[in-house]
């Protein structure tokens, strides 16, 4: 029998798959026991060597199993995606490795080694996360400062809003306008006024003690909204052929543009009040809305104008020579299909949006990431930065995902093309 | 048989380039003009400044009895009485074929949404699409697509319509299709200005012909004596090569 090493072949097929088989498992065999039984077979080899017996003894046997189209469907399938050559080889291998080392750690300080049970740091006995500072501290994570008392109010107008928007997706078409009106221009009304209070035998509640993550929904909702037509605007004032318009919205746009958020922040917080007649007050949270709309509006005009750029000239003739003037033309054409276009770009807009709300810490106002912070530096609670950030993390990145489903699903649904 | 369309002298320049040169024009209602000519010799331009596409710089545009100017409410209801047909169709991709149709009528127009259906449905009979109207235009040949914005222009009831080669992006296959409707619109007596290589048309329906070369008419004549005995020169060369 002549048995090529250098190159198996189908004539072997079964000879080299099992060689090739019996490499890796050895390999793997070698790096499990070293991972999680801390015995090192090869030991009497040099340390280098030994550190990658479990690869080499992979790349081995992998290309012993490397045979095309060897009529065998699941080793063509692992050949061509896991295995298709040598550099491969190693690629795979090294992530397969490098997942069994971390993914158990990682699980095991999430939930196998993880604390639940207790209410204070003591309980926390085993190695792994200290989940009773999240459990403790919810409450705080999710309505900050304000009363326990009279935390319904955020339940509800919460509770309204899904409802509202759930309710949005199943009316008929005729209705949907109305509630679509109802919820940008009546709804933010009476949810403010729900929460904040004063009035109707509500306490009066100060922006001061709103906070966690119902202030980071507050906050990305109202600008997110705002931020959203007065970008468009300023995306069409740029293109106008109106000098006035055009060199106002590109100074507006340059300029916030230009500014880091948090300096816009602090401006809003220290400096504008100076600028107020005396015994004016704009409360903090609408000066930090403002900052944050507008800054965020400069940056939405430049996506929006980067779709009016993408759209052919001919839909602007076609439009004309229709009789439609400057607002119908885009409203009704140019508009839609350039905002289509640019859905993937306002997204990242969006979300960028709600990941910049943690810094109106600035000025005083603690969202989800700012109790994290307040709730870490607690004398009882010392030492819970890891547990607090990482749940803070989790969290956004849930918002963040499901945006961005949603935009996805919007460009699917919104496609005409073939 | 009235006057429709006028120009006077017009010049218009890009930048320092001139596009046309003291082109004078009459149109009278329901008269078939052919405009012909090499690429660069101001063709489509002198169109598209008939509703204003374009601006000219000088000279005088008459259409329906106004006179094309700066003044832009005047401007949106001359571009709603005339009609134009692009070389890239210049569909709305986001709209089926049926809202392509109703949009102009139903915003411009104002009229209630069924009778701009009923209008659209009409139109789109007449160039034989009525099937696709659900569809988008993505989803159409370029030959329905064509005859898609034939039928979006005529929604307005245009008393002028105006093509500007219609059939040059268009597979050989697909051409006589949209010729056949411009064919039967030109026998239901519109007003029409096109300008095409498709000199076939030209024959079949122009009343009179118009040869452009370096921004100027060349020459105006009626469609057998341009054909027959072209007086230039510079026609006589260019009807050698391209028929």
């Amino acid at each position: 029998m002549n048995i090529n090493l250098i190159k198996p072949n189908k004539e072997n097929l079964t000879s080299f798959v099992s060689i090739g088989i019996l490499f890796i498992l050895v390999g793997f065999f070698d790096f499990l026991a070293n991972t999680f039984l801390n015995l090192n077979f090869t030991a009497f080899l040099p340390a280098g060597v030994s550190y990658f017996t479990p690869i080499i003894l992979g790349l081995i046997g992998l290309h012993f199993i490397r045979i095309e189209y060897s009529g065998n469907i699941l080793l063509d399938k692992i050949n061509a995606n896991f295995n298709s050559s040598n550099f491969n080889a190693l690629l795979s291998l090294f992530v397969i490795f490098t997942l069994i080392k971390f993914i158990p750690a990682l699980l095991n300080w999430f939930i196998f080694d993880a604390n639940f049970a207790g209410d204070t740091k003591q309980d926390c006995t085993s190695s792994g996360a200290c989940w009773v500072f999240v459990k403790v501290w919810l409450n705080r994570f999710v309505y900050g400062m304000y009363p326990d008392t009279e935390q319904w109010r955020i339940n509800t107008s919460f509770f309204i809003l899904f409802v509202l928007v759930g309710a949005a997706f199943f009316v008929p078409t005729k209705f949907k306008k109305y509630l679509l009106i109802f919820l940008l221009f009546v709804y933010p009304i009476i949810g403010l006024k729900l929460i904040s209070g004063g009035d109707f035998g509500l306490k009066y509640i100060e922006t001061g003690a709103w906070g966690g993550l119902s202030l980071t929904f507050i906050v990305s909702a109202f600008a997110l909204i705002l931020c959203f037509p007065i970008g468009m605007f300023l995306a069409l004032g740029r293109r106008s052929n109106l000098p006035a318009i055009r060199y106002s919205s590109i100074g507006f746009i340059e300029l916030w543009r230009g500014v880091p958020l948090i300096t816009v922040l602090f401006m809003s917080a220290v400096m504008f009040p100076m600028f107020l007649p005396d015994g004016t007050y704009v409360d903090k949270l609408i000066r930090v809305l403002v900052a944050i709309t507008l800054f965020e509006a400069a940056y939405m005009a430049e996506v929006i104008r980067g779709g009016l750029q993408a759209l052919p000239k001919g839909q602007y003739e076609a439009a004309k020579s229709l009789g439609m003037g400057y607002w119908k033309m885009h409203f009704l054409i140019v508009l839609p299909q350039a905002l289509k276009l640019v859905i993937p770009g306002i997204a990242n807009t969006f979300l960028a949006l709600v990941k910049d709300t943690p810094l109106i810490f600035v000025v005083g106002l603690l969202e989800l990431a700012g109790m994290v912070n307040l709730a870490k530096t607690n004398p009882e609670w010392l030492g819970m930065a890891m547990e607090g950030y990482v749940f803070a993390g989790l969290v956004f990145w849930v918002v963040c995902y499901a945006m961005s489903r949603y935009s996805q699903n919007l460009e699917k649904k919104l496609s005409t093309e073939r | 048989m009235s006057k429709i369309i006028e120009l006077k002298n017009v010049n218009k320049w890009f930048d320092k380039f001139q596009a046309l040169k003291d082109v004078n024009l009459e149109v009278n209602q329901q008269e078939k003009i052919v405009i012909c000519g090499p690429s660069g010799s101001g063709k489509s331009t002198l169109i598209r400044c008939i509703n204003r596409l374009e601006e000219h710089q000088e000279g005088q545009i008459i259409v329906d009895g106004k006179e094309i100017s700066e003044n832009t409410k005047d401007i949106e209801k001359i571009r709603a009485e005339v009609g134009m047909v692009f070389q890239q169709f210049n569909l709305f991709p986001h709209l089926s074929i049926l809202d392509n149709c109703t949009l102009a009528p139903i915003w411009v127009k104002k009229l209630p949404k069924k009778q701009a259906e009923e209008i659209a449905m009409e139109n789109l009979k007449r160039v034989q699409i009525v099937d696709q109207a659900r569809k988008f235009p993505g989803q159409l040949s370029g030959g329905q697509q064509q005859r898609c914005a034939l039928a979006r222009a005529l929604c307005m009831k245009p008393k002028i319509m105006l093509f500007d080669e219609p059939t040059s992006a268009l597979d050989p296959e697909m051409i006589k299709e949209v010729l056949d409707a411009m064919v039967d619109l030109a026998k239901a007596g519109m007003t029409m200005i096109v300008v095409t290589h498709e000199m076939g048309f030209a024959k079949e329906v122009a009343d009179n012909m118009i040869f452009m070369d370096e921004g100027r008419i060349v020459e105006k004549a009626k469609t057998k004596d341009f054909f027959d005995n072209p007086k230039s020169d510079r026609t006589k060369l260019f009807l050698s090569q391209i028929l």
